[in-house]
């Protein structure tokens, strides 16, 4: 059964420049863990490829129970510049909530 | 006298921000200071150019309108107020309050103004200095730069507030510092504490955005819902000497603060968290802990911090063309597709009149102009088309918005709702300049 990151965490984005970092906070222990295995640089580029060129930079915050992702060199330059009507890139917690992730059945088939 | 607690409030997050908050803080919240962070990176940039053209004061046009509301509150229960409302014209609008403090009627009023964050002249003198963003000498946009302003620091800011000024106003200042500065002014802390410094900076960090650590820019309704946005209350951090953080707001205000919007605002616009870099020290997210003490209060532990940098982070403003936009409404049976093929004619017909952009785009909104194409998504029952174009030519710019208005009688059927706009676009990026170039010092203004 599939499940995506918003039935795990919540999200927020924020912008520095060309770069877009976008906080992934599980929802609780398990949540973080099961994020922390699937939820990789390489998963996400793949979505974002449409909005950014990457490369796209994971960190962990075991205590705060959180992963932040720096997303860099955004399509069309940095938020002061760029041609796009969400120029801050913003919206794109949207887009990193409906990541489909595989659950723990897929891993064990 | 060195205290043991102070109360923070924040009173702005941005240079658009609500008024009622602040007034909320101010009237109930019982708060020894409150700080208005309102110079977002471009807008100092702005104002310095508004300033230049004599189209403005130079600083935040909404200064007056602010201080009004709250000014009167703050000087009767003798709460001081700090802001980087004085944008590129700090003197002007330190002047500017204690005209409106004569006005109101508030005696022995008077404004230190924190100067020496505008280093135009200093980056001038230095066409070597590497672009941040690109890698780049600074050289190729000096002759368009508009501003260049270092981020101070905390220090700068409790110089400013150490003569006991009722308001402190002043240009460029790293938002955590703007809250900082004040407890190192109240504690007497060293600038070289990194432990104070660490908690000190979280906590500024997490009150720089005001309501979006109260349940602002949080809610997802049926998933994470938020009591009385609406009346969205602005959050004070309580501090004590040693350098104990808790964040909360005022009693009845609307809003939450929890560990969930306190961990998502911890996390905003921030890089590598283990390297959070502010003008006082580079902060340590790793160790840092959130817990729900108490309804709406929330304790801040475990922050740790390596010593400053030598160098100061410099925005510099400069001019990059122009950007012009068209919109157009489609609905019903096909409109995809006729908004699409209006887009592709707009461009075609750009490109026929000889206009040339350095980024052209066409978006519909409604189904990909936030997040780009992809798969499975469902084909929306209207849209509204935007072509965008980025040009060095104004005259290529207006043309954007012109084509996508003559679609009505030469477009597809159905297009309605149109919109128009040019804008000059005014680029941001940075260096880092030694900090031995940059000198912070304080002016004091008196109503006279």
């Amino acid at each position: 059964m599939s499940i995506a990151v918003r039935d795990l965490a919540h999200v927020r984005a924020g912008d520095k420049g060309h770069t877009v970092n976008i906080s992934v906070i599980a929802n609780d222990g398990g949540a973080y863990e099961q994020l922390v295995r699937e939820l990789t640089e390489a998963r996400v580029m793949a979505l974002f490829a449409p909005v950014a060129k990457g490369p796209v930079r994971r960190y962990e915050l075991a205590v705060l129970g959180a992963l932040n992702f720096v997303i860099e060199n955004m399509r069309g330059g940095s938020v002061t510049e760029t041609a796009a009507l969400d120029i801050h890139g913003k919206s794109l917690s949207g887009l990193m909530l409906s990541i489909k992730l595989f659950g723990n059945e897929h891993e064990c088939a | 006298m060195v205290r043991k607690r102070l109360r923070i409030g924040a009173g702005a997050g941005f240079a658009g921000d609500r008024w009622e908050p602040a007034v909320e803080l101010v009237e109930r919240g019982d708060v020894d200071v409150i700080a208005f962070e309102c110079l977002a990176e471009r807008t100092i940039a702005r104002e310095t150019l508004s300033l230049s053209r004599g189209l403005g004061p130079g600083y935040s046009p909404k200064l007056e309108e602010r201080l009004r509301a709250v000014l009167p509150g703050c000087i009767a229960k003798g709460i001081r107020v700090v802001s980087n409302m004085g944008a590129a014209a700090p003197i002007a609008a330190g002047r500017a309050a204690c005209a409106l403090a004569a006005e109101l009627g508030l005696p022995d009023f008077s404004c230190a103004v924190l100067l020496g964050d505008d280093v135009r002249d200093v980056i001038a003198a230095r066409p070597e200095l590497m672009l941040m963003e690109t890698g780049e000498p600074i050289e190729s946009i000096l002759p368009r730069m508009a501003a260049a302003n270092a981020y101070l620091g905390a220090d700068a800011v409790a110089q400013a507030m150490a003569g006991g000024a009722p308001l402190v106003l002043t240009g460029r200042i790293a938002d955590p510092s703007l809250f900082v500065g004040p407890m190192m002014d109240a504690f007497g802390w060293s600038y070289d504490d990194y432990a104070l410094l660490a908690q000190a900076s979280t906590a500024g960090h997490l009150l720089e955005c005001a309501g979006q650590v109260t349940g602002g820019y949080f809610a997802d309704p049926g998933v994470k819902d938020v009591p009385d946005l609406a009346r969205l209350g602005f959050p004070f951090a309580d501090v004590t000497v040693t350098g104990e953080v808790e964040i909360s707001k005022v009693n009845g205000a609307g809003g939450r603060v929890d560990v969930r919007t306190c961990s998502e605002q911890l996390l905003y616009e921030v890089g590598d968290p283990s390297a959070y870099i502010t003008p006082d020290c580079v902060l340590n997210m790793g160790g840092i802990s959130l817990t729900e003490i108490a309804p709406n209060r929330v304790r801040v532990d475990g922050a740790s911090a390596q010593p400053r940098t030598d160098a100061y982070k410099v925005s510099v403003g400069y001019f990059d063309g122009y950007l012009g936009e068209g919109e157009l409404s489609y609905g019903g049976p096909n409109a995809v597709a006729r908004a699409r093929l209006a887009g592709d004619i707009v461009c075609e017909r750009l490109a026929l009149r000889g206009f040339v952009f350095d980024d052209l785009r066409t978006d519909l909104i409604g189904l990909d102009s936030l997040h780009g194409p992809g798969e499975g998504r469902p084909e929306p029952y209207e849209v509204r088309l935007r072509v965008a174009g980025r040009s060095t030519s104004r005259l290529a710019a207006e043309a954007v918005g012109w084509e996508v208005g003559t679609l009505y009688t030469n477009g597809p059927s159905g297009g309605s709702g149109d919109y128009a706009n040019v804008r000059e676009i005014l680029a941001v990026q940075s260096v880092l300049l030694p900090r031995k170039l940059v000198r912070p010092h304080v002016e004091t203004v008196s109503a006279t």
